[in-house]
C-alpha cells in the first residue's frame, strides 16, 4: 500500500515535467515570441536586441531551465495586455470560476438524485420516460448552444434574469462571491444552470441504475420485510447506498466542469479564469496562456492522483498489479 | 428483372435492418444520419445559394427573418445573416465543413490509435510502457481543452483543428485496442501462429487487428457525434474553423451578436440542425452498442 502511494505521485511528477517541456516547445520554439512582440517593421539589429533582452539568444536548453525555475519559483511572467503578474489575474478570478462549479454541481445533485430515484423506482410510469428523453436530449445538446438558448428565452423573450455579466458581489474572506449576494446569485443562475445540465442527466442515470441495482439486495428486502416506511427506506437505506459512485464520480467531475467553464464564461461574459485564457488566446497574451495550460495541467494531474490512491485504498487488487 | 436485381441487394440488408426492427428512435435517428449525409454530399446542388460567392450576397437582404421576402422576389426560407446570406444554404455548406472536420479527425486518430494500441500489446516492455503513458497523458484532460490547449499553441484552421481532435480520439482507441489484443495474445491461435513462424507484422495485423478491432467500431459513432460538438464548440469560441469555411459552430457564433436583439433565427437555425444531426447519431449508436452487447441482447 505504501509503495503505491509513494510510487504514483512520482509517475505524476515526470508526467508535469514532460507537459512543461510539450508547452516549452510548444510555446517558446515553434512559434516565434520575438516576431510577435517586435512586430512587422523592427529591423535585424532591433530583434536581435530584443531576443538577448528575454534570454532567447542563449542554448535552448538553458532557456528551458530558466523556464521551469521561474514556474517552480511562482513566477510565471507578467500580461502583456494587462501589465501585472499571471499568477495574481489567476488568483483573482479563480473565485469567480469555483463558485458557479460549486453552484452546477449542487444543482446536479439537487435535481439529478431525485430524479434518478424516481425512475429507478418507478420503471414503467410515463415520468420516468419523460425523463430519459430530457437526458437523453439534455447530453446531445451542445453546452454553449444550451447557453445562448437560456439568454434568448430567459433574458431576450422572458426578461426573467440578466444575460450577461457577473453583477454585484459581497467580500468573504478576501474572496468576491456572488454566491452570497442575493442579486449577484440572479447573474449567477443562467451560467451556473448551463454548466449543471450536463451534471443533472449524468446523476440521474447514475443514480437511476443505482437504485435499480440496490433495491434487489437482500438488505432492502428485509428493511422491508420490517416494515420501515417508505421515506425512510429511501432515505437511510437507498440513498446512503447509491449517494457513494455518485459523490466521487461528481467529484471527478470537477476538473471536466472547470474546462467547460471556458465556453459558459466566453458565452455569459462570466469574468471567471476560463474567459480569461480565451481572451489571452484572441490577444496572444503568451504568459497568461501558458501560465494556464501549466496550472490546469497540474489540477488535472492532482485529481488523477488522488482518485486513483482513493480507488487503491478501497480496492486492494489495484495495489499490487 | 428489376424484383431479381434487388432481391439479393435487400436480403444483404436484412440483419441491418434487424438491428433497428421495434427501435423506433433509433430508426428514425437512422433516416436523420442519411439525410444529414445526403445534404452534406449535396450542399452545392441543394442550397438555394453558394453563401460564400460574394457576387450572390447582397446587404440589402440582410437580417430577413424566417419566410422572408429577397430583394430578387424569391423568399428566404429560414431568414438571412448580416450580410444577407441565406441561413438554409450556409447551414448545407456548414454541415460539409461540420461533417468533414469530425470523420476526417476520427478517422486519423482511430487508425493512430488502433496502429499503436496493436505495437504496445505485440511488443510489451518499454515500447508499451511509453505508448500508455502518452496515452495516460491524453485521457487526463477533457477533449475539448487538449484540442483548445492545442490550437492557443499552433493557431487555428480546419487542419490544425482536425490534427488537434484526433490528439484527444488516439488515445482511447489505443486503450480499448491494447485491452482486447492483450486477452487475445493469451489465446492458442497466436501461439499456433507464432510456432508456425508468422512474422509479428502479419500476426499483428491478420490475427491480432480483425479480433481486436470490434470495441474500436462500436464506439465509432459515438466519437464521430462527439468530434462534432468539439469542432462546433471550438469554432464557435473563434479558435477553430476559419471564416471562409465556416461550420455550424462558426455560424452559431455569427449569430451571437444578434441574439439580444431578437433576432434568433441566425444562431438558432444551425443550433437545432446541430443537435439534430448529434442526436440522430447518438440514438444510432446508442442502439449499435446495445446490439453489439452480447449480454443485453440475450436478456431482451
Amino acid at each position: 500500500m505504501m509503495s503505491f502511494v509513494l510510487r504514483r505521485p512520482g509517475q505524476s511528477a515526470i508526467l508535469l515535467l514532460i507537459m512543461s517541456v510539450l508547452v516549452f516547445a510548444g510555446m517558446y520554439v515553434i512559434s516565434d515570441p520575438v516576431a510577435v512582440m517586435a512586430g512587422e517593421d523592427a529591423t535585424q539589429a532591433d530583434r536581435q536586441a530584443l531576443a538577448a533582452a528575454l534570454g532567447l539568444d542563449r542554448p535552448l536548453p538553458v532557456q528551458y531551465l530558466t523556464f521551469l525555475g521561474n514556474i517552480l519559483r511562482g513566477d510565471f511572467g507578467t500580461s502583456f495586455v494587462y501589465g501585472r503578474p499571471v499568477l495574481d489575474l489567476i488568483f483573482e478570478r479563480l473565485p469567480a470560476t469555483l463558485e458557479v462549479v460549486f453552484l452546477a454541481m449542487v444543482l446536479g445533485l439537487a435535481f439529478g438524485i431525485p430524479m434518478g430515484i424516481y425512475s429507478g423506482l418507478n420503471r414503467k410510469k410515463p415520468a420516468t420516460k419523460l425523463i430519459s428523453m430530457v437526458t437523453t436530449i439534455g447530453y446531445s445538446i451542445p453546452n454553449f448552444w444550451q447557453a445562448l438558448l437560456f439568454i434568448l428565452i430567459f433574458a431576450v423573450w422572458l426578461r426573467v434574469l440578466p444575460a450577461t455579466g457577473r453583477g454585484p458581489t459581497t467580500e468573504f474572506l478576501g474572496m468576491q462571491l456572488s454566491l452570497l449576494n442575493p442579486e449577484g446569485l440572479r447573474y449567477m443562475l443562467l451560467p451556473a444552470a448551463n454548466l449543471g445540465v450536463a451534471l443533472i442527466c449524468m446523476q440521474t442515470r447514475l443514480a437511476r441504475s443505482g437504485t435499480q441495482e440496490v433495491m434487489y439486495q437482500d438488505y432492502m428486502m428485509f428493511a422491508r420485510a420490517k416494515g420501515i416506511a417508505p421515506p425512510r427506506l429511501i432515505g437511510r437505506h437507498l440513498l446512503r447506498n447509491i449517494l457513494i459512485p455518485i459523490v466521487t464520480i461528481t467529484a471527478l467531475e470537477l476538473g471536466t466542469l472547470i474546462a467547460f467553464s471556458t465556453v459558459t464564461e466566453t458565452v455569459f461574459s462570466w469574468p471567471g479564469i476560463g474567459k480569461l485564457l480565451l481572451d489571452a488566446i484572441y490577444r496572444s497574451d503568451r504568459p497568461v496562456v501558458v501560465a494556464y495550460m501549466i496550472l490546469i495541467t497540474l489540477m488535472f494531474v492532482l485529481i488523477n492522483l488522488v482518485a486513483d490512491i482513493i480507488y487503491a485504498i478501497l480496492d486492494p487488487r489495484i495495489r499490487y498489479s | 428483372m428489376s424484383a431479381s436485381m434487388s432481391e439479393p441487394g435487400l436480403r444483404r440488408l436484412e440483419p441491418f435492418r434487424a438491428i433497428f426492427r421495434g427501435y423506433p428512435a433509433a430508426a428514425a435517428g437512422l433516416v436523420g444520419v442519411v439525410i444529414c449525409a445526403l445534404i452534406a454530399l449535396l450542399a452545392p446542388v441543394l442550397a438555394p445559394q453558394n453563401p460564400f460567392n460574394q457576387n450572390e450576397l447582397d446587404i440589402m437582404n440582410g437580417l430577413l427573418p424566417p419566410m422572408g421576402e429577397m430583394m430578387d422576389g424569391s423568399v428566404s426560407l429560414l431568414g438571412t445573416d448580416a450580410v444577407g446570406r441565406d441561413i438554409l444554404s450556409a447551414v448545407m455548406y456548414g454541415m460539409r465543413t461540420s461533417l468533414l472536420v469530425a470523420i476526417l479527425s476520427v478517422s486519423i486518430g482511430m487508425v493512430v490509435g488502433v496502429v499503436l494500441g496493436l505495437v504496445a500489446t505485440m511488443r510489451g516492455g518499454w515500447v508499451d510502457a511509453i505508448i500508455m503513458r502518452a496515452v495516460d497523458l491524453t485521457v487526463s484532460f477533457p477533449g475539448v481543452l487538449l484540442a483548445l490547449m492545442l490550437l492557443a499553441v499552433f493557431g487555428s484552421g480546419v487542419d490544425k483543428v482536425i490534427f488537434a481532435l484526433a490528439i484527444g480520439i488516439w488515445a482511447q482507441n489505443a486503450r480499448l485496442v491494447r485491452a482486447v489484443g492483450l486477452s487475445e495474445m493469451k489465446k492458442d491461435y497466436i501461439a499456433a501462429a507464432r510456432i508456425g513462424g508468422i512474422s509479428d507484422l502479419r500476426i499483428m495485423f491478420h490475427f491480432l487487428l480483425p479480433n481486436a478491432i470490434s470495441p474500436v467500431l462500436v464506439i465509432l459513432p459515438m466519437a464521430i457525434s462527439g468530434a462534432i460538438v468539439a469542432e462546433a464548440t471550438l469554432s464557435f469560441l473563434g479558435v477553430g474553423v476559419p471564416i471562409t469555411e465556416p461550420s455550424l459552430g462558426l455560424l452559431i457564433s455569427n449569430g451571437n451578436d444578434y441574439l439580444l436583439s431578437g433576432r434568433w433565427w441566425i444562431s438558432v437555425v444551425p443550433g437545432l440542425v446541430l443537435v439534430l444531426m448529434v442526436l440522430s447519431i447518438n440514438v444510432v449508436a446508442d442502439r449499435l452498442r446495445d446490439h453489439a452487447n452480447p449480454y443485453l441482447q440475450a436478456k431482451g
